[in-house]
């Protein structure tokens, strides 16, 4: 259920992204989710990669800091009230969500979110008590 | 694994070491007399200089008649570039040095036959007291050439008779194989070096805890105790700090013993003073101030009172190793490391220390200074380890935020801190270079 996520430390400066993603590019890597968080001081590259294994052995050779983490995947209607449903639903929940990103996933009328948690398997227990439903892995690196 | 404290097994060529003070004192005063006799009349420099002062070297009774004597400065060396400091005809030189010369005309050293046989024996004996001997396998990777730490080790670890490995710096790559392969025990080069080769070995799968290496001599740059802490615990290693200077010989001046508090200086050779660097008073063993030594038995080019600028202070009391060679704290700093920062005074080795503390390893970093407006601007820049990287924004802001905050308490200044991506900052394969002033450029 939990979803192998790739963080790369990028500074803040032109040209930083292209390099790692060109290194997957060449290497027949998929990037299934992308999100960038900047601030002014430094960036951080979130992935999620066809193959983590493999990607991460590439960019840690290439002298990259690469860091695995386990986020969830939930899949939401893509309309309007969908993402709010979800997250009404947590709210009050003991789960602390450190950070989400989201996009069309190519399903019919459907958005995946990802999200990391302080705690994944805490929230799996009250996702699925809430019955929201969490993507496996496979759905989304083989979609 | 740093403590031999029972019943040490010494090294024969370490009896100098042991000479009792009272003799040591004859043998120091005997040979100062000689070499100022000989500089006195060979370099015109020194000769005037005294005569300045109305000082002949008749007036030298006693080891603390030195203080008579004229410092000599790194200015002189370049002021009489390249043979005038030479107190020996050409063709009794048989070797020179020369500095990097970074900035201008390089400094030229010079050796006789017999200065090179006193370099070599002081290079066993500190060989002797990181405990190395006979069938050692030594990976000298000290630069060959110019810069005295190649050769000067090189003839060290021949004379103590170890099997020598005359790599050189560079080529990382190379050194971690050939340190596998050969079955290296001990390495020399610079500590920035070793942790350097340490990451790239971490990075190629190299269990340097696996391999038969346990002893590393580390000089020409100062280092810190926590350097010494962390390479030791991600290695079997023990880490002996050597010291030394071109001026004065090379490598070899002075070493750790196993005990590792302070460096015995090889007094016999080099008589150490400390002196307040503002008056140039002789300060008494304990304090604090700059170290000047006076080469006792150098005859290419002997140095009287030369000015090192590295601050440290000799160990009043006895070592338990039982050398009876007076012992000098670890460098931390040198008087020209200072940095003036908008009035404050800073250290590199403040910083380091800092980043050490924070991060609980030593990561690349380098400090730059710049004038804006007429203001100074100091920021260090700091490589991101796997060990403090985190998916987490706050996580990482929290960090700078911390290094930030711990260089102000220790420093007294704000200074800006960018966490940049690894491998972005130049490696060193000699002395690191850590601090960029352009101040003048802008």
């Amino acid at each position: 259920m939990k979803i192998q996520q790739l963080s790369i430390f990028a500074e803040n400066k032109p040209g930083h992204l292209a390099g790692p993603c060109r290194l997957l590019a060449d290497h027949g890597v998929d990037i299934r989710a992308l999100s960038l968080a900047d601030t002014q001081r430094f960036g951080i590259l979130r992935l999620i990669v066809s193959d983590t294994a493999k990607a991460t052995k590439l960019l840690e050779t290439a002298g990259h800091v690469v860091k695995t983490t386990e986020v969830l995947a939930v899949e939401v209607s893509d309309e309007p009230g969908g993402l709010a449903r979800v997250l009404s639903e947590l709210e009050g929940s003991p789960v602390n969500i450190e950070y989400m990103y989201a996009f069309p996933f190519g399903h019919q009328g459907k958005a995946v979110l990802i999200f990391r948690f302080g705690d994944p398997d805490a929230a799996i227990t009250i996702l699925q008590a809430k019955g929201i439903p969490i993507l496996a892995g496979d759905v989304i690196l083989k979609a | 694994m740093t403590e031999t404290t029972q019943t040490p097994t010494f090294h024969p060529a370490s009896a100098p070491d042991f000479v009792p003070a009272p003799l040591l004192r004859k043998l120091q005063l005997d040979r100062l007399q000689a070499i100022v006799g000989h500089a006195y009349e060979r370099v015109a420099l020194f000769r005037e200089r005294l005569q300045g002062r109305k000082v002949t070297p008749a007036n030298i009774q006693s080891l603390g008649d030195i203080a008579k004597l004229p410092f000599t400065t790194k200015t002189d060396l370049r002021d009489t570039y390249p043979f005038g400091l030479f107190a020996s005809a050409l063709k009794d030189v048989v070797r020179v040095h020369a500095s990097s010369g970074t900035t201008g005309k390089p400094i030229v050293v010079a050796y006789t036959k017999d200065d090179v046989a006193v370099w070599t024996s002081v290079m066993v004996r500190s060989f002797a007291a990181c405990g190395l001997h006979e069938g050692d396998i030594i990976q000298n990777a000290y630069g060959y050439g110019l810069f005295t730490g190649g050769l000067g080790a090189h003839y060290g670890a021949e004379g103590i008779g170890a099997t020598v490995i005359p790599i050189s710096g560079g080529n990382t790559d190379r050194q971690i194989m050939v340190m596998k392969d050969f079955g290296v025990t001990a390495i020399c080069c610079t500590p920035t070096y070793f942790l350097h080769l340490i990451d790239r070995a971490g990075q190629l799968g190299v269990d340097l805890k696996a391999l038969p290496l346990r002893a590393g001599v580390f000089g020409a740059e100062p280092w810190t105790q926590s350097m010494r802490k962390h390479i030791e615990s991600v290695t079997n290693i023990s880490a002996f700090d050597i010291y030394g200077l071109s001026e004065i010989i090379g490598p070899g001046v002075a070493i750790e013993c196993p005990h590792h508090d302070g460096l015995h200086i090889f007094e016999d050779h080099f008589y150490p003073e400390i002196i307040d660097p503002e008056t140039g008073k002789v300060l008494p063993d304990g304090e604090e101030g700059e170290l000047v030594l006076t080469t006792l038995s150098k005859w290419a080019m002997p140095m009287i009172r030369y000015r090192t600028r590295d601050i440290t202070a000799l160990l009043p009391g006895a070592c338990p190793c039982g050398r009876t060679l007076r012992r000098m704290r670890r460098i931390g700093r040198r008087s020209d490391d200072m940095l003036i920062v908008r009035g404050v005074n800073v250290y590199p080795s403040q910083i380091e220390a800092v980043l050490l503390e924070v991060e609980g390893t030593l990561p690349h970093y380098q400090i730059l200074l710049t004038r804006d407006h007429g203001l100074d601007q100091i920021e260090v820049q700091v490589e991101v380890t796997p060990q403090v990287f985190s998916d987490r924004v706050g996580a990482l802001e929290a960090l700078s935020d911390k290094i930030m905050d711990t260089i102000e308490r220790v420093v007294g200044i704000r200074i800006k801190v960018t966490l940049v991506e690894p491998q972005t900052i130049q490696r060193s394969e000699g002395k690191a270079k850590r601090v960029f002033d352009k101040r003048g450029q802008t």
